[in-house]
């Protein structure tokens, strides 16, 4: 086999844990709409404000120190204590809770009825909200991550298979915290799967997401369902804010990270959780392999545009995504 | 309230604007909000801090009180030409943009309302031509100067020859990043290196083409125009793929503390260049935490003070009062207008013994400014990141880019500006 060829294959499997990263982020949008029919553009942010909320516990760092210092004229910075990781991402998982709660409690319960563009509005109002909330809590300086997640390419795939394609082939480079991405990926679609089909307040959620008034009528509580998707929502939020905020630091623009999850929702539908994850799959492959293959002749950097053009050829052929529900309107 | 209150309260009202108008107003186009907070707070703080300092120590320059008028931009260029609009009436003497973006927006602006605009390092490169430039400086070093520093760098540890070693480009997708591309092609024919670039798109969070593309193609050397979250990413991937970190070179604004720190053991001996030295234990930093933290009058948590970006805005804040010095020196009066700055930008002279007199010996290099040229020597220097002592080391002396080309470049670009603008080139 040609060097030109083995790289080409070590293309496509970056690819598909590029897409894996990708489709991390679009679990959370896909929860919220499949069950409320929002789509929330603040689920960036939650990533960011998570992750943030994750090193600012784990370092024992004084929230609003800066808005307590300016007011009392103190110094506080932190609390002299360091919280263990687990520990810290229970914490974590609580805050991203009273979140869900509080977004259903002060803003949705009064938008109840409302047209869906307004709720969209909402959520781009709660983005805003919630960024300067993390600022004010957390500060913006860049923050490391300290969760001794693997970093750099595997050695030992790399030298297995150096010298496949002859001298010019270096072997396959394998990022490990991509490794660790995925299979927490696999691990998370799956427990989200076998939450939504094994248990009550699952089926319930699946109630909600096809008939909203039917599921009242039996008796499922609306609000309850909405906390627990939004508490869900938040904590695949967290899990991607980890994961990204490893690679760069946990730091402001983790909250564009969404911008890479638009178009897998695109081709995968809003409403399928294994479209989340096909859909970052083929973005994540076929962009790299066209950064790869025509990326050089006309001048690199295609990964966004080819993207966003694929989504649009599905918006186009087939507008409800690979696995979304098809729209179907009686007249 | 009785009317009595209310009058009072209005003739302070008066009194106070009265007493403001008289200040030296300083705008600080700062971003401490959203994703490039990180490099945007540091630079705002020492910018800050030094008038302060000033104000405090001095009594402001030359008798004159400084009055900072802070606009958050949040590096976005709407918003920055926003608080042009918004700050220009206040009196403001000198516009600090800090983003390239909004630069190329301002200058047709800041010509028209004739207000300079120091884009130090930054900006429009050919604007070092102050005869098409008269409104713009770019001193003490622009983007080409960089580029080339970078090339002189990497001939004198290669003996003095790069024939046959291959350089790529990684850089930011944008006007900015866009930038060297002109120069270092200059330099390639010059000097026989091969010359690749390798474009990241905004905001650069995704990198894995890019190194997997290095990783096959085994460049000797990676230069690098980042900025925000791509530094970190692109140290980080470069560390992944077990790129020698002592041949990847990451230009100014690519070296801060934040851009290394991520990246933990994996970024040590990561270089980058410099227009300004660091040294935490400048006399001035030390007048800084006295009169200007301990007092309470610190523009930020004062946790920033001595890291890169913090002594860049400090070092930017000094030229720009060394720069309303001459200008009350020049024209006689201490409550100088924009016009009357400029003209002390364009005279300004930064020598080591004043430098040296300010607490800040040998902060950057010596320059003068003239009308011809608004770009400074163009020095740099070159350090390294220590990741087990967790500090910049500096490698080099200042550097010295090579002029031949990058006059002719400048030459070239900023003629093809006044033929494109009606401009007859010429000093004010």
């Amino acid at each position: 086999m040609s060097a030109d060829f083995l790289y080409g294959i070590e293309v496509v499997l970056n690819g598909l844990m590029a897409g894996v990263m990708y489709a991390l982020v679009a679990l959370g949008f896909v929860l919220i709409f499949k069950a409320s029919g929002i789509f929330n553009f603040a689920q960036g942010v939650m990533a960011l404000f998570a992750a943030l909320t994750l090193v600012g516990i784990m370092e024992g760092q004084v929230p609003f120190a800066h808005i307590i210092n300016a007011t009392f004229g103190t110094e506080l910075h932190h609390f002299g204590w360091e919280v263990p990781a687990i520990l810290a991402i229970t914490c974590t998982v609580g805050v991203m809770i009273l979140f869900a709660w509080a977004v259903q409690r002060f803003l949705f319960r009064h938008l109840v009825g409302q047209e869906p563009i307004i709720l969209f509005m909402a959520t781009i109002g709660l983005a805003y909200f919630l960024e300067g909330m993390g600022d004010l809590m957390w500060g913006s300086d860049i923050k490391t991550l300290a969760l001794g997640l693997p970093q750099g390419g595997s050695r030992w795939i790399e030298d297995a298979t150096a010298g496949l394609g002859g001298d010019d082939f270096y072997g396959f480079f394998i990022d490990k915290l991509d490794m660790v991405a995925t299979v927490v990926a696999i691990v998370l679609v799956a427990g989200l799967i076998a939450f939504s089909q094994y248990t009550k307040h699952g089926r319930a959620m699946r109630a909600v997401a096809d008939d909203h008034q039917a599921a009242l009528s039996v008796g499922i509580s609306l609000n309850f369902i909405w906390i627990l998707v939004w508490s869900l929502a938040g904590f695949v939020a967290l899990v991607a804010g980890i994961m990204w905020g490893a690679k760069s630091g946990v730091q402001f623009s983790l909250s564009l990270i969404a911008l890479k999850a638009l178009p897998v929702l695109m081709l995968g539908g809003f409403t399928s959780i294994p479209g989340a994850i096909v859909g970052g799959l083929i973005i994540g492959v076929g962009e790299k392999l066209f950064e790869y293959l025509v990326g050089p002749m006309v001048g690199g950097a295609t990964e966004n545009w080819f993207a966003y053009v694929l989504a649009l050829l599905f918006l186009v052929f087939r507008p409800q995504g690979l696995f979304g529900e098809k729209i179907i309107e009686r007249v | 309230m009785t009317l009595k209150t209310l009058t009072t309260l209005a003739l302070s009202g008066v009194l106070v604007a009265g007493t403001a108008a008289a200040d030296l107003v300083i705008p600080d186009l700062s971003y401490r909000t959203g994703p490039y907070a990180a490099g945007g707070t540091p630079f705002s703080d020492g910018y800050q801090d030094y008038f302060n300092l000033l104000n405090a120590r001095d009594g402001g320059i030359g008798g004159e009180t400084v009055r900072i008028v802070e606009c958050e931009t949040g590096y976005n260029t709407e918003k920055g030409v926003e608080c042009y609009e918004a700050t220009k009436s206040e009196g403001a003497l000198i516009y600090q943009p800090l983003s390239t973006g909004i630069t190329y927006q301002l200058i047709p602006k800041t010509t028209a309302d004739e207000i300079p605009i120091h884009t130090m390092g930054y900006g429009r490169t050919s604007a070092a031509n102050g005869e098409v430039f008269p409104w713009v400086f770019n001193y003490p070093a622009n983007y080409w100067d960089a580029a080339s520093v970078m090339v002189n760098y990497l001939l004198e540890e290669n003996g003095g020859s790069l024939d046959g070693k291959t350089i790529a480009l990684v850089y930011h997708n944008s006007a900015y990043g866009k930038e060297p591309i002109r120069t270092l092609e200059a330099l390639s024919a010059e000097h026989g290196f091969e010359f690749t670039q390798i474009a990241v798109d905004h905001p650069g969070q995704e990198q894995k083409s890019q190194w997997l593309q290095i990783r096959r193609e085994r460049p000797d050397f990676v230069l690098m125009w980042g900025w925000g979250v791509m530094n970190q990413v692109a140290v980080q991937e470069a560390s992944n793929i077990n790129f020698p970190m002592e041949n990847f070179i990451g230009n100014w604004w690519a070296g801060a503390e934040h851009d290394v720190t991520p990246a933990g053991a994996g970024a040590n001996g990561y270089k980058s260049l410099n227009m300004n030295r660091i040294d935490a234990d400048l006399p001035v930093f030390a007048d800084i935490t006295s009169m200007v933290h301990d007092a309470g009058n610190a523009a930020g948590d004062g946790s920033n003070i001595g890291s890169v970006l913090y002594t860049r805005g400090m070092y930017a804040a000094m030229l720009a009062a060394e720069a309303i010095a001459k200008a009350q020196e020049i024209h006689g009066v201490a409550d100088v207008t924009p016009a009357m700055v400029r003209d002390g930008m364009e005279a300004l002279e930064i020598t080591n013994a004043r430098m040296e007199e300010l607490g800040m010996a040998q902060i950057g290099p010596e320059f003068s400014v003239s009308c011809e040229n608004h770009g400074g020597s163009g020095l740099g220097i070159v350090q390294q990141w220590d990741a087990s002592a967790g500090n910049w080391v500096a490698l080099t002396d200042y550097i010295a880019p090579q002029d031949a080309v990058i006059d002719g470049l400048i030459a070239e670009d900023s003629g093809a500006f006044a033929a494109e603008n009606n401009i007859t080139p010429g000093c004010l």
